[in-house]
């Protein structure tokens, strides 16, 4: 990996003195896309097709195409918004948290566009509670910077363009990263999900239509929309093009945050992260957050890492929270960890997520403490089967998934605590 | 007893959004409110923040009680929440609890007798994930964890 391949757009300040800076993000074209569409004023419909044409992919975890999605917004309806999903809780994922503190900018000026381009006047950015301190701050004062500068606010420059956007922190509660129960806790209520149609571009906050996007994904906009295109295409490969960043964690020389171009070699991402810790072997990597199918590292060491490459791998690019485990790690413990995970976080409406998603964790307690049977892996399999689907939301999917393929590809850890042999192994390294 | 200065900063923070919408600032007055009583929420305050956010009572408990960050009953002054999410675990969050356990004497969920440290019922992911392990401490991130360090961060703590 060459240098000049690193931290391309939304980590573009990063190295720079205050990065967080409105004149750091000046010096590096920031704002420029913004002020041509305010002394312009393009039709918002140029702004949409152009995303569209860019092929951005939605960066929060489905790969959603941006521009397509902007486009279900009804053009004639009076009142609209947009929310960013800063509620960043997917396990092993942190990349939002260093745009908020690294770049804010960066994601103001893409929501100032994209609220242009679907007619949006008000938007919101949700960030999860827990960054109260340091990004919200962040996220904060750089607002401030924006509106002082007449970046933001009422009649802009006198261009008859109106743009508010207000930060908004939560309280605590992975479930409202799911968009529509970050619409209900923006509302001031608890985070249930909504049972969906209608959707959030038709019903979406205090019922009016409204779209979330990922604060990565936003953050991509501006540098698309100054650079064009074929820039952002000359990134990446077809159907998989721009940068993404990556959260490398686990066993990993240098943990971090790496944003690279779609497409590059998974092994030059681990090199990038020094290698496995302590030159141990690979054992398996979960490509994109906790929610999605865990990959052996064999064949993890094969595959690119864009979201077509992924998924011929039988996983996800999720939300590129790359979470690697060495030789030494009991993936019975860490399955029981995020089994944990999501019986702790599931909101409780739907009952097959509920109910099953505790029935896992304790299947799983368990089975680590010697007492499992062969019977409770069939169990394991057929209670997962039955979560996934059969929910209002992707939090049973999630519940499910890792069960599923840590017992496809590691059945042998688990056979090993059910056969008797619950000799202690290193779950940590 | 709700302050003036704080009555006024949820009223600032109502203006975000759009008119007769002031439920939306419930979970800024709730982490304001909590922080300013050192940690937790009583019934009587939650009570207060209904009558100004103009929500029933029940709403604002339904809230209190579902997202994670918000204590309804009594605990130490100084919130210290140790991830042991996946990422942490790896990279050995399991020796770090049971060390801090062993320091406080207390389990996870529990406050010293002194009042001094609430040691947050197990923690989830929070998204600071390349420097594992880590912990919050009064909203601050602490990351690559050792003993040491936490050592210093706790004793450090009034």
């Amino acid at each position: 990996m060459k240098s000049d391949e690193l931290n391309l757009n939304c980590y573009a300040t990063l190295n720079l003195n205050q990065p967080w800076s409105l004149n750091t993000y000046k010096s590096t074209g920031g704002y420029e896309a913004w002020k041509t569409i305010i002394e312009n004023k393009p039709s918002p419909d140029s702004i949409i097709n152009l995303v569209k044409e860019s092929g951005l992919r939605g960066r929060g975890g489905a790969g959603f195409p941006s521009g397509v999605k902007w486009s279900f917004m009804p053009k004639d309806a009076e009142t609209k918004y947009l929310v960013c999903n800063s509620d960043e809780s997917e396990p092993g994922t942190c990349k939002d948290r260093d745009i908020l503190r690294f770049n804010p900018h960066s994601l103001i000026e893409g929501m100032a566009i994209a609220s242009y381009a679907m007619g949006v006047k008000v938007a919101y950015n949700y960030m999860r509670g827990e960054f109260m301190d340091e990004p919200a701050i962040r996220f904060k004062n750089a607002l401030k910077e924006a509106r002082d500068e007449g970046l933001i606010g009422a009649n802009i420059r006198g261009s008859g363009i109106d743009f508010e956007l207000y930060d908004h922190v939560g309280a605590g509660a992975y479930i409202c990263g799911e968009e529509t129960a970050l619409l209900e806790s923006l509302e001031g209520k608890k985070g249930l999900p909504r049972f969906k149609p209608p959707f959030p571009a038709s019903y979406g906050l205090y019922g009016q239509p409204t779209t979330i996007n990922n604060t990565e994904s936003l953050a991509s906009v501006p540098k698309i929309v100054k650079n064009g295109v074929d820039w952002f295409q000359s990134i990446g490969k077809p159907n998989n093009y721009g940068t993404k960043i990556f959260s490398v964690s686990g066993h990993v020389v240098r943990p971090g945050n790496y944003e690279i171009p779609l497409g590059t070699p998974f092994s030059e991402l681990l090199d990038l992260a020094g290698g496995v810790s302590e030159g141990r072997k690979l054992k398996a990597v979960i490509p994109g957050g906790s929610s999605v199918p865990v990959v052996p590292g064999d064949i993890m060491m094969d595959i690119n890492m864009d979201y077509d490459s992924i998924a011929k791998a039988g996983s996800m690019l999720g939300s590129g929270a790359v979470v690697v485990m060495d030789e030494t790690t009991d993936m019975v413990k860490v399955l029981n960890r995020i089994s944990r995970f999501y019986f702790a976080e599931s909101c409780g409406q739907c009952t097959p997520c509920r109910e099953g998603t505790g029935w896992l964790y304790r299947m799983l307690n368990r089975i680590i403490a010697g007492e499992g049977s062969d019977a409770d892996l069939d169990r394991l399999h057929d209670v997962a089967s039955k979560i996934g689907g059969t929910t209002i939301c992707a939090l049973g999917d999630a519940a499910a998934m890792p069960v599923l393929s840590f017992i496809k590809h590691f059945k042998q850890d688990f056979e090993f605590y059910v056969k008797g042999y619950n000799q202690k192994q290193v779950a940590g390294g | 007893m709700l302050s003036s200065k704080i009555i006024k900063k949820i009223q600032e923070e109502t203006k975000k959004y759009p008119e007769n919408r002031q439920q939306s600032a419930i979970l800024y007055a709730l982490n304001l409110v909590q922080h300013e009583n050192n940690g937790f929420l009583t019934t009587g305050l939650m009570d207060e923040i209904s009558d100004l956010l103009e929500m029933p009572k029940v709403s604002v408990y339904e809230v209190a009680t579902f997202y994670s960050m918000l204590e309804t009953s009594p605990c130490g002054r100084n919130n210290v929440a140790i991830c042991t999410n996946i990422s942490c675990m790896l990279r050995g969050s399991d020796d770090i609890v049971k060390h801090v356990e062993g320091r406080l004497g207390i389990k996870m969920g529990e406050s010293t007798t002194d009042g001094r440290i609430y040691l947050k019922k197990e923690e989830e992911c929070l998204a600071a994930c390349c420097g594992a392990p880590m912990m919050q401490v009064n909203h601050v991130y602490h990351e690559n964890l050792t003993v040491k360090k936490v050592d210093e961060i706790l004793d450090n703590l009034k």
